[in-house]
């Protein structure tokens, strides 16, 4: 049977089980979906399903299944690497009406959440009991924990408080074919045998479809202090990240901005950050307040000895958002000061970060393509980004090339080309410049174990998907004694 | 050319003599490999032979879990030593898996740093610690093993070399087989290089320690403590097994429960924070800078049943009471990791099977009733034909097919880990 045929026969399945508002088949409807939060990829999805339960989700991939379909999970599409990219020849699964917090566990410090709930509203719901869900993205207020789960997400705080894979305990998954299977410790913190709840998060939706998730909650801090140190130049601020490392401290966050992303930030939020800084650092303090105020002493010390000319600590809750505004709002305010940008995600080691900064300032110089730097600098992961102009004949491809020429800096200081927004479509093939083909074999064993027909959102993060019946290098290598000369196969 | 002249092609390699058994299992060769390079030869001169393979850290371990229902070749990690790159300004290392975790730790702290993963065992290499997902009080706050790897190369049965993660702590590049191999056993691969995240040795330490005589007013002053924000990096409750256990169904006066709070950070703000979890503690509370001598330690000897029960965070006090009860006067010793979820349990090694029994089903049972699990993480070799090691394990089918994919023909130490893989 034709694709069409077979989409057709699945949507009437779905309709007569799920009802007809859970499944879309509109194409002006099915338009809305077309692309996550990577413009540049955009496919219309052959089938949208909007599933409210776990049953109704195992009832749509086995729907899938049934018909040899390819699905794709979507939470609120606020990936920049295109890992929730529909398939014209597939169904697309939305989550955002799996909504519910289903259980607040304050005894046991965890909460169990439907994929589609908001980051954010997780901490809305336990703050009145002083606890909140850490990994903050800077998306929080939209991406959804699904989401979260698929890419580990990260964000400000992750320096000390790790990322979704540090955070989420369980996870109730519906496998490729359709099976409801719990991974994980649920409420609790250790499980037994394979650690599959690990290798599932950040998996990109490419093992599994999350239906609840089991998150850790964590007290809310006795205390916390955010400092604005305003420098002259980035050199200058990253010599005050290393000292404050250097000097046993781990704050809560790190983050660093460079002279065109406060620009873009005063332009679309009027932060009002020190006049003449060529950097800016935001650095926040938490604990009990004792070690706090040590901290806080320690850190001021250090940003003045690296040249800091203005430093602004937060009184309250007021000037803490004011703060944080100019360095949350850096992203979109970007648009104010250039029709086009890329988002672009790496990660270096911290302590070649002035390199990699000159690197980058080279580049831009090079390409006259600008660059604004926004980054966490506690923990090495840059997000450059790379303003261009479609308009102007060449400029997009040029962007391009500077955004790719960024993962291969990145690559060559024994960094990452994905943080925390993942690999996608969009990074599928920078992955064999981190990976051997070996080691990408070796992780699709992982791939292989979970969806061995490659149903589940196929063509994402790994560049060259192999069949699982297929054993390429399994067993290749000749005997030590016949590579020797000593033996002879027959 | 025998087997033994096919190992020895590609490392040190002799015959193995009765000292190297594994549980009951007596293999034909050990093999010290030195490099990558070389655990990737040996594995795949071991394919070639058949032989079944079984990976030896320090050895602190290699009685936990299942006996492997074949063990031909030992490949002992002895030579596969150092710290191959300490970056003390990223905060991270990358260390040959069989480094013993003391030295690990006495290198990095030429520069103030640490990984904060306990030597639960005098002489545990990193890779075995990994390689179980052996943790100790520092896991409250800092996780276990598995928080720690950024990055690994691993061999696998087939001899193929493949790496995973990196040298960056923040990092979402493909697969996290960082994960799914800590805790495997060495029943996916033979871990050879290990990249870890470090943090900075804390200015101060303080011990508050506290006697306590039940299970239920630890929890109460867990609660206590958890309303202060007093932030803990580790909290462990020693039960003793009382004396005369063996003689007597009570448990004897003058032998309480003690509960230790560890807190790190600034002088200044660990000294306030001391006074403050005496305050809070009352009794006969009081701060120390030096544990007490049972930290960071497991309450069993290689002779013991040893358990380890998890549960979710606060209700540790069930299994606590109902192994007690099972346990009557055997002299069970228990060290709980309340604010964790975690404890292990000792029971003397020559403790009737039947009694035995008991003891780890009072423990499942309860552990069961709160979403919790119980592993028999080693067991005296008559008892433990008589229990279920591992417990029913969520996701078993799954874990095969990985098994599987990794290791078809299963020669990396079979019948090691859950469900016989």
């Amino acid at each position: 049977m034709e694709v069409p045929a077979r989409l057709a026969a699945v949507a009437e399945r779905l309709v007569a089980s799920l009802g007809p508002h859970s499944v879309l088949t509109d194409p002006a409807e099915l338009r809305t979906y077309e692309c996550d939060g990577l413009a540049r990829y955009a496919v219309s999805p052959g089938l949208v399903v909007l599933p409210e339960t776990t049953e109704q989700v195992v009832e749509t991939v086995r729907a899938c299944r049934d018909a040899d379909l390819p699905f794709v999970a979507r939470g609120s599409g606020t990936g920049l690497s295109g890992g929730a990219l529909p398939r014209s020849d597939g169904v697309l699964i939305v989550t955002s009406r799996m909504r519910r917090i289903l259980e607040v566990d304050l005894d046991a410090e965890c909460a169990i959440v439907e994929p589609g709930v908001i980051n954010l509203a997780i901490s809305r719901e336990v703050s009145p009991a002083h606890y909140h869900y850490a990994p903050d993205p800077s998306s929080q207020q939209i991406c959804s924990i699904g989401g979260n789960v698929a890419e580990n997400s990260g964000g400000a705080h992750c320096l000390k408080y790790g990322f979704t894979a540090h955070h989420v305990t369980g996870l109730e998954i519906v496998t490729p074919d359709g099976d409801v299977v719990w991974l994980g410790g649920g409420k609790c913190r250790q499980s037994t045998g394979y650690d599959l709840l690990g290798v599932f998060i950040g998996s990109e939706g490419t093992l599994g479809i999350a239906t609840k998730v089991v998150v850790r909650l964590v007290q809310t801090q006795q205390c916390v202090e955010t400092v604005l140190a305003a420098f002259e130049d980035m050199a200058s601020a990253g010599e005050a990240v290393s000292a404050i490392i250097a000097a046993g401290i781990t704050p809560a966050a790190i983050e660093m901005m460079d002279a065109l992303s406060i620009e873009a930030a005063e332009q679309a939020v009027d932060c009002r950050y020190p006049d003449g800084a060529g950097a800016v650092l935001i650095v926040e303090l938490d604990g009990p307040a004792d070690d706090v105020a040590a901290e806080l002493a320690a850190v001021t010390a250090r940003c003045e000895q690296s040249g800091a000319f203005e430093l602004r600590r937060a009184a309250d809750e007021y000037e803490r958002g004011e703060i944080w505004k100019g360095r949350k709002s850096a992203f979109a305010a970007v648009g104010r000061i250039s029709p086009d940008y890329i988002v672009q995600d790496g990660v270096i080691p911290r302590t070649a970060l002035p390199e990699v900064l000159a690197d980058i300032a080279a580049l831009s110089e090079r390409t006259g393509i600008r660059v604004a730097n926004v980054f966490h600098a506690g923990d090495g992961n840059l997000h450059p980004l790379v303003l261009y102009d479609e308009s102007v004949p060449g400029q997009g491809d040029a962007a391009e090339e500077v955004s790719g020429a960024i993962l291969d800096l990145c690559i060559g200081h024994g960094g990452s080309i994905t943080g925390e927004h993942g690999v996608g479509v969009d990074k599928a093939k920078h992955l064999p410049k981190m990976f051997t083909a070996d080691d990408l074999d070796t992780m699709q064993l992982v791939r292989c174990a979970f969806d061995p027909a490659q149903r589940c959102n196929p063509g994402k993060v790994f560049p060259t998907p192999r069949l699982c019946g297929e054993v390429p290098r399994r067993g290749a290598a000749p005997h030590p004694a016949q590579a020797a000369g000593l033996a002879e196969a027959f | 050319m025998t087997t033994l002249d096919d190992l020895r092609a590609a490392c040190e390699a002799r015959a193995a003599t009765p000292t190297d058994r594994v549980a009951d299992v007596e293999p034909r060769f050990v093999a010290y490999p030195t490099s990558t390079d070389e655990v990737s030869r040996l594995l795949r001169a071991a394919a070639a032979h058949q032989l079944h393979v079984v990976v030896r850290g320090g050895g602190t371990k290699l009685h936990w879990g299942g006996p492997p229902s074949a063990a031909d070749l030992i490949l002992d990690t002895g030579k596969l030593t150092g710290v191959v790159e300490h970056a003390a300004g990223d905060l991270i290392a990358v260390i040959r898996a069989g480094t013993p975790l003391a030295e690990v730790q006495r290198v990095l702290a030429r520069s103030g740093q640490r990984l904060p993963l306990d030597e639960m065992l005098p002489g545990a290499t990193l890779g075995g610690v990994v390689a179980t997902g052996a943790a100790g009080p520092l896991r409250l706050r800092h996780g276990t093993a598995r928080d720690q790897v950024i990055g690994l190369t691993v061999v696998r049965a087939d001899g193929v070399v493949a790496h995973s993660g990196g040298k960056v702590v923040k990092n979402v590049a493909g697969y996290d087989l960082g994960r799914l191999l800590a805790g495997s056993y060495g029943t996916l691969g033979v871990l050879t290089e290990i990249a870890v995240k470090l943090t900075p040795i804390p200015a101060a330490r303080a011990f508050v320690r506290r006697p306590v005589r039940t299970p239920a007013e630890v929890r109460d002053l867990s609660v206590r403590l958890k309303q202060e924000r007093l932030a803990p990096v580790a909290l462990e409750v020693e039960c003793p097994a009382p004396d005369g256990a063996r003689r007597t169904a009570t448990r004897v006066p003058g032998h309480p429960d003690l509960m230790v709070l560890l807190l790190e950070g600034p002088a200044d703000g660990v000294a306030a924070r001391a006074a403050k979890a005496v305050e809070v503690l009352g009794g006969d509370a009081r701060a120390d800078a030096e544990p007490p001598d049972w930290w960071g330690s497991y309450p069993f000897g290689p002779d013991d049943l040893a358990l380890q029960v998890v549960t979710p965070v606060g209700q540790l006090f069930g299994p606590v009471y109902s192994m007690r009860d099972a346990a009557r006067g055997t002299g069970i010793r228990i060290f709980c990791s309340p604010a964790a979820g975690v404890l292990h349990a000792a029971v003397p090694g020559d403790v009737d099977p039947d009694r035995a029994v008991e003891i780890v089903n009072a423990a499942r049972t309860v552990a069961m009733s709160h979403g919790g699990h119980c592993t028999v993480l080693a067991a005296p070799p008559k008892v433990r034909p008589e229990i279920d090691l591992w417990g029913p394990v969520e996701g078993i089918g799954l874990m095969r097919a990985v098994k599987h994919e990794f290791d078809p023909a299963g020669r990396l130490a079979p019948g090691r880990f859950v469900g016989g893989i």
